[in-house]
């Protein structure tokens, strides 16, 4: 951790945002961060500051000759905000990859992402995934900006008509012969290609697939229940919690004895999850016990001290497989939930 | 505390989210009510051809019996909800405790659903016009007067949106059953009581469970009731009302607007009629579309004003469980006030006076609810904000405008109780198509003719006639 903030507020490594942030905070970051909790001296990070240009201004200055992607998220309408990545976004999900077990993800298979891709990372990242291990994937898009505005004007034959649009050329791949056996879907696709390919006489598992990686705040115990029980077929899905600026949050073990509680770790140590008190920030609630996601990442490449995010939960404590605080129950933050629009697609 | 599942085709499923619904005066848990994902009927809507096979396989007439022994038992039996059981009076006391109507009104819609129920064969009769039901069952046949016709289904199920503000409005849906068309409910999150009563008693009389469906669930599971169902009726305001306008999937009730008119033959005796606004005004604690929210004259309004507000001003929120109780309490926090606020800032139009001002304060607000006591504005012309307005509690405002105006300016009308003999205006009246229902004489706007369709008619959301043609041979049946 020491090493990625000196390496942020070094001026032979660092980029411009961070540098021109650190003349004025009358501290020396460098030398002042001493451990983690000293990286609550930093103002709230505040997401406003990643909407508009450049975006050069987050290139630190050792990558300054790389090759950068710049992801987007939000964006339905005016600027969107934007996050550069060079190789953050392979390293989140090799680490991912080993998350995941080879019996319903088998090295070598061909996958099928199903979701948003355009400005996304998440079409290069699960491309990446597959590659990693060893397949060839296949991607059929949608614009989950198109599917807001349709949901917003209540064009809701338009927005089916948009869904059957997308189903139909998954269901085409699935039928394509090429052997896909694992996917990337969100709950809301892959519950219509599930029935879709239930009224066809056949399902899931019987189109091939073993193993689904899926994400979304809509990842509720009952959702998961529904398809584990109704959709899926005996293939298995494992939930994710991921943002552009965190990466991914594997979870434990999702079972029926646990009532399907869904509990996400970060990728320590690359990113940390705090479920804080809704009043204060600074306090970290007591396990169990609601309250705000304030998300830091720590990469070479991007730094986000303390960021309070759109989501809330409850604080899970650790397990054997990620001995640090996780989160369960993750939803839209309940002061912003009303005017948001989530699991869209 | 009560564990209420969802319903899937008769089959109860328990999801593993829930909602709690509490007391609105004391916080008292009263249930704790499974919340459906969308997926359910999703997955569900594809069985619905054969949840109405299972009522195809009895007659119409039949059906319509077992409702009239499910009319009983809905009344006065105990009957299983969830994982208790509910008699009459828990019934009574739990939708009072989650929609704050008082307990007295309760029992009075269960009377008005038990008569809709046990009434449902001349019910039927009426709203079929008399159509041999076997001709709905088989889908065509002969009339009495010798002509073949044919009425084809729209829908295996009727998927249905319902409110938490108006137990009344059950009786809407009562009639589908015997129609042999299966029934998907989304109930009002704090009127879930309605539907699974309703639902258990049916059972109880034989009316197969395979029919009915309930999936309680936010605003998402609504809008996949209608988005799954080939048709639907659902309640909303305005919006929604716009949203869904011309739609012939979808039965919209929203406001109704509903007025009392008052001809320039007759407006001199307004004294008369005061009683007559009143209960239009503040029965069922104004809650209902078909409620009075306007009294239109061309004069006299402003004593019309203040004769109404002497009569039901003074009215104050009594304990729901008050025999003489009038009012209904607002459960959602910051509801009455936020209309409060409204109606201060259209009292502050030139032209709007406040009549019931004199009784004391409108706005009475307790630790975890609140009430709107009766108001009464009077507008001096219908170009005012509040001259067309509706609240869910006993509001009217009087609207001064010349008789021949009123029927261009009074806008959509669900109910008018027209009151004058004027021949001219009469004739004008029936002919306007702004107003859906036409009272014409001293009928209360409240009153309802259950042999007559409500807001368009379920038997022609339901069915469609068609052209049918066929060998004589196979036309008997």
């Amino acid at each position: 951790m020491l090493e990625v903030v000196r390496w942020h507020f070094d001026p032979e490594t660092g980029c411009p945002f961070w540098l021109e942030q650190a003349s004025r905070l009358g501290w020396g970051p460098r030398e002042e961060v001493r451990g983690f909790d000293d990286l609550k001296r930093f103002p709230p990070f505040e997401d406003e500051w990643l909407r508009g240009g450049p975006v050069r201004r987050w290139v630190p200055r050792a990558y300054r000759d790389d090759p950068v992607y710049v992801f987007e998220t939000g964006g339905t309408t005016g600027v969107p905000k934007s996050r550069i990545s060079i190789h953050d976004f392979r390293t989140d999900y090799e680490l991912f990859s080993d998350t995941l077990p080879e019996e319903h993800f088998p090295r070598g298979a061909s996958w099928l992402m199903l979701g948003p891709s355009g400005p996304r990372r998440l079409r290069l990242a699960v491309e990446h995934l597959c590659q990693h291990r060893g397949g060839i994937c296949f991607s059929v898009d949608l614009d989950p900006r198109w599917v807001i505005k349709l949901i917003k004007k209540g064009w809701m034959d338009q927005l089916e008509a948009y869904k059957a649009h997308v189903i139909e050329q998954a269901v085409a791949l699935l039928e394509g012969g090429h052997k896909v056996r694992c996917m990337f879907t969100t709950p809301k696709l892959l519950e219509a290609l599930a029935l879709a390919l239930e009224a066809r006489g056949s399902s899931i598992r019987r189109a091939g697939i073993t193993g689904i990686f899926s994400g979304g705040t809509e990842f509720t115990p009952q959702w998961t229940r529904f398809a584990t029980e109704e959709l899926l077929d005996g293939a298995t899905m494992t939930p994710t919690y991921g943002n552009t600026l965190m990466g991914l949050a594997a979870s434990r073990a999702v079972t029926a004895e646990d009532g399907y509680t869904i509990a996400y770790y970060a990728p320590q140590p690359r990113a940390v999850i705090e479920v804080v008190d809704f009043d204060d920030p600074s306090k970290v609630v007591p396990y169990g016990q609601s309250g705000r996601v304030r998300l830091t990442t720590l990469t070479k490449e991007f730094f986000v001290p303390g960021f309070l995010e759109r989501d809330e939960g409850e604080r899970e404590p650790p397990c054997e497989l990620y001995p640090w605080d996780g989160i369960s129950g993750v939803r839209p933050f309940r002061e912003i939930s009303a005017s948001t629009t989530v699991g869209v697609y | 505390m009560l564990d209420i599942p969802i319903i899937r085709w008769g089959e109860p499923y328990e999801s593993l989210e829930v909602d709690t619904v509490v007391h609105f005066a004391t916080g008292e848990p009263l249930a704790r009510v499974s919340q459906a994902n969308t997926g359910l009927l999703a997955r569900d809507i594809r069985k619905a051809p054969w949840a109405r096979s299972k009522l195809l396989e009895v007659p119409c007439d039949e059906l319509a019996a077992r409702l009239k022994a499910a009319a009983d038992l809905y009344l006065n039996a105990t009957l299983p909800l969830g994982s208790g059981r509910q008699s009459p009076d828990d019934f009574a006391r739990q939708q009072s405790a989650t929609t704050g109507l008082p307990e007295h009104l309760c029992r009075a819609n269960m009377q008005k659903n038990h008569l809709v129920l046990s009434r449902m064969d001349a019910i039927l009769d009426a709203l079929t016009r008399g159509l041999d039901l076997r001709i709905l069952t088989r889908g065509y046949g002969v009339e009495s007067r010798g002509v073949t016709v044919s009425y084809q289904a729209q829908a295996d199920a009727l998927g249905m949106v319902l409110p938490s503000n108006s137990p009344g409005v059950h009786t809407l849906w009562l009639p589908v059953i015997p129609l042999q068309v299966a029934l998907v409910l989304k109930p009002g999150p704090q009127e879930p009581w309605t539907p699974y009563r309703m639902a258990a008693a049916f059972a109880e009389a034989g009316i197969p469970r395979e029919a009915i469906s309930i999936y309680p669930g936010g605003a998402e599971m609504g809008a996949q009731v209608v988005g799954a169902c080939d048709r639907c009726l659902i309640f909303g305001g305005t919006a929604t009302v716009e949203r869904y306008r011309g739609n012939p999937r979808i039965q919209v009730h929203g406001p109704g607007f509903s007025k009392v008119l008052l001809g320039d033959d007759v407006v001199d005796d307004w004294e008369r009629y005061v009683d007559l606004m009143a209960t239009s005004v503040a029965a069922n604690s104004g809650r209902g579309c078909i409620n009075c929210s306007g009294i239109w004259a061309s004069r006299h309004t402003r004593e019309i004003s203040e004769a109404l507000a002497a009569k039901i001003g003074p009215v104050e929120p009594r304990p729901p469980e008050d025999p003489s109780s009038q009012l209904a309490a607002f459960t959602v926090p910051g509801a009455a006030q936020g209309i409060w606020r409204q109606i201060c800032a259209g009292l502050e139009e030139p032209g709007v006076e406040h009549a019931t001002a004199r009784y004391g304060p409108r706005l009475v607000a307790k630790e975890r609810c609140a009430y709107l006591r009766p108001t009464i504005v009077h507008c001096d012309s219908p170009s005012k904000a509040l001259a067309n307005t509706e609240y869910m509690f006993p509001f009217a405002s009087v609207v001064r405008c010349p008789q021949a105006e009123m029927l261009d300016r009074i806008g959509s009308t669900l109910v008018a109780t027209a009151i004058t003999d004027d021949g001219t205006f009469q004739r004008r009246l029936v002919a306007a198509r702004h107003i859906d229902r036409l009272n014409l004489g001293a009928i209360p706007t409240v009153q309802l003719d259950w042999f007559q369709p409500h807001e368009g008619s379920i038997v022609d959301l339901l069915f469609r006639a068609r052209a049918f043609q066929a060998p004589e041979e196979k036309l008997a049946g």
